[in-house]
């Protein structure tokens, strides 16, 4: 069984996020990136699923500016096979929607014909929560979001979900759409070694325009903005001291 | 102008608080029916019908609709659609399990996290873990959305809407329910709760936990957690408050043992009074607390509890 990764490249998770002073935008130039830490995992769930002899095959796709070979690289050294790099901006401030992303991994799909796509469940940018979902309804095929735990056999995936009141096992027909959630593993780092391997495996460049998806985006960004701000209180020296406080101010 | 509002449905009954919430963001947008679906779920679908402004609940009643699978809900939806403007529902895992999936078979994007209504057309929501805000404006002939509960007031219950059952659109069984582990609680939900006490890597075992629910419980507190707690297995996922999980704005806050990293100030700073009992004075959570204590909770957290 083949299976697909799309993953995204993002602004990395440790950087402290500025909004532009005109309020476009938040300000992306010359600063750290990398693979989305969801990706990361859904990476790691399928290179443990071709370790266990489930999978055959891994495929990464990365849908965005062409600086995104550097998150496919690292895909490709966790121990991905092959990477598809889809070209659909030039700026690295355009964010494709998440519909439009959903498309063109659509028309992938039909071309890599793969058993199971397995996708982040946010991506930490946008925080959308919305591709997996999005690409499972243009496929017809099943989908496990937010997964913690994931199983194959007999054609099926079961998949622990983590949900608002804990945990749901679902079972899924295969062909289907699995996005991770971050307990459903660890995933690992990439050696030095794997690192120069990953620089010999086979990426291969695509654009929107080939597989005939518009990404004009739906929604237009009117502004960004900071949020408001929140200020430091104070310290207080003993408990005897935050009871007082919190009665004075009613919370307790 | 016309809002479709999907109840969210816990078992069989309707999760009021979440609705409420949601159900007062869809009123700036329009009238608006509520549907409620899922398996034996007249009471939940009498108690929407008692939201204030609520013009009317269509009731989907079947087996297909009993654990909230996506596949079988967005066909429901997406056969309902015609005629509304909006589809919206509450920011639950469930809706955000089904919502983008309505939208993409609609052709239309989703708005997740919706917490401000600027008009019919434009919201704001939160990017980057909330460090910024981002209006937009939709050109989409519907907008399908889940609202951040935490944003908005819960509606009323005086209202008397009629309730209408609506024919099931059946499930394709392309997923299948398996089992829920669901631990039952007296706490109150986290979302809802006006008190949160949280506990995180600091708390240092699941054993050592019932000191965060000790303190919880005498206040009446719901309990929640930082990632690095539920990671390391002192408590369950769904305590997760933050930027992946969830999003809380109690009157009061108390975080023990919680760095403050920026995922975690995502689910919790627009809190009214946030106390952080911390070792560490340089923790950053003491740059957004109201009240902060310099203390070893295994010494703060038990003389707080025997003192209030
Ligand atoms: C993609 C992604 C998503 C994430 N989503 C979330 C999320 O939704 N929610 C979330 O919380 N995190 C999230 N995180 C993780 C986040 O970045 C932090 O790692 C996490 O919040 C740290 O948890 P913590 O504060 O409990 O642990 P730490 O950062 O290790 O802090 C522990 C604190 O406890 C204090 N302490 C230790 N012992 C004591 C004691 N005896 N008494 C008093 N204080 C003590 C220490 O001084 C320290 O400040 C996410 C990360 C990523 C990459
Ligand atoms: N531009 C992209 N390229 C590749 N994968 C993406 C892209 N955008 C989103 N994804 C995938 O979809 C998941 C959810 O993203 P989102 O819906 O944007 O929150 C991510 O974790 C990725 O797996």
């Amino acid at each position: 069984m083949k299976v697909l990764v799309p993953v995204k490249r993002v602004i990395d998770y440790n950087v402290k996020v500025r909004v532009k002073a005109d309020g476009s935008g938040v300000d992306l130039a010359n600063v750290k990136m990398s693979m989305n830490p969801f990706d990361e995992i859904a990476v790691e769930a399928a290179i443990r699923l071709k370790e266990s002899g489930a999978a055959s095959e891994i495929v990464v796709v990365s849908v965005g500016v062409k600086q995104a070979q550097e998150t496919l690289r690292t895909a490709l050294a966790m121990g991905a096979d092959r990477a598809i790099l889809v070209l659909a901006a030039d700026d690295v401030h355009s964010d494709i929607e998440p519909l439009a992303v959903a498309k063109i991994l659509a028309k992938v799909v039909a071309d890599e014909a793969p058993g199971l796509v397995i996708a982040g469940k946010q991506a930490i940018d946008n925080d959308m929560n919305a591709t997996g979902q999005m690409l499972a309804a243009l496929l017809g095929w099943g989908q496990a979001t937010f997964a913690s735990d994931v199983a194959i056999a007999d054609g099926k995936a079961t998949v622990t979900r983590e949900v608002d009141g804990g945990l749901q096992t679902i079972s899924v027909a295969l062909p289907a759409i699995i996005t991770a959630d971050l307990r459903l593993n660890e995933p690992r780092y990439a050696s030095l070694p794997n690192i120069m391997k990953a620089k010999k495996k086979p990426l291969e460049e695509k654009t929107a325009a080939d597989y005939g998806v518009d990404v004009t985006p739906r929604l237009s960004v009117v502004k960004t903005a900071e949020p408001a701000g929140r200020s430091a209180g104070i310290k207080v020296a003993s408990v005897d001291e935050l009871v007082a406080k919190l009665k004075d101010a009613g919370a307790i | 102008m016309a809002v479709l509002l999907i109840a969210e449905v816990t078992g069989a009954d309707l999760a009021l608080d979440a609705t409420a919430k949601a159900l007062s963001a869809a009123k700036a947008m329009g009238p608006v029916t509520v549907l409620v679906a899922g398996a034996g779920i007249a009471g939940a679908a009498a108690a929407a019908a008692a939201l204030d402004g609520v013009t009317k609940v269509l009731a989907a009643d079947d087996a297909a609709y009993a654990h909230g699978l996506a596949e079988p809900l967005a066909d429901l939806v997406v056969g309902l659609a015609g005629g509304f403007s909006h589809i919206v529902a509450p920011s639950t895992a469930s809706a955000k399990n089904a919502l983008p999936r309505i939208a993409a078979l609609l052709d239309v994007m989703v708005l997740s996290d919706v917490t401000g209504v600027v008009d019919a057309d434009t919201f704001e929501r939160p990017i980057y873990a909330g460090n910024a805000i981002q209006t937009v404006k939709s050109s989409d002939p519907v907008k399908v959305m889940t609202i951040r509960t935490a944003s908005f007031e819960a509606a009323g219950a005086d209202g008397s809407a009629p309730v209408e059952a609506t024919a099931s659109a059946g499930d394709k069984g392309l997923s299948a329910w398996v089992e829920d582990k669901v631990a039952a609680s007296d706490r109150p939900e986290l979302t809802s709760a006006k008190i949160v006490v949280s506990g995180g890597r600091g708390v240092g075992s699941e054993a050592d936990f019932a000191l965060i629910a000790g303190l919880a419980d005498k206040l009446g507190a719901a309990v929640g957690a930082s990632r690095a707690a539920v990671d390391s297995g002192f408590a369950p996922n769904d305590w997760q408050v933050g930027q992946t999980g969830k999003v809380v704005a109690p009157d009061l806050y108390i975080a023990c043992g919680i760095s403050g990293a920026i995922q975690h100030l995502a689910g919790m700073k627009d809190s009214k009074i946030i106390v952080a009992i911390n070792k560490d004075e340089e923790a950053p959570i003491f740059q957004v607390a109201d009240y902060g204590l310099v203390a070893d909770l295994f010494d703060a957290v038990p003389a707080l509890t025997q003192k209030i």
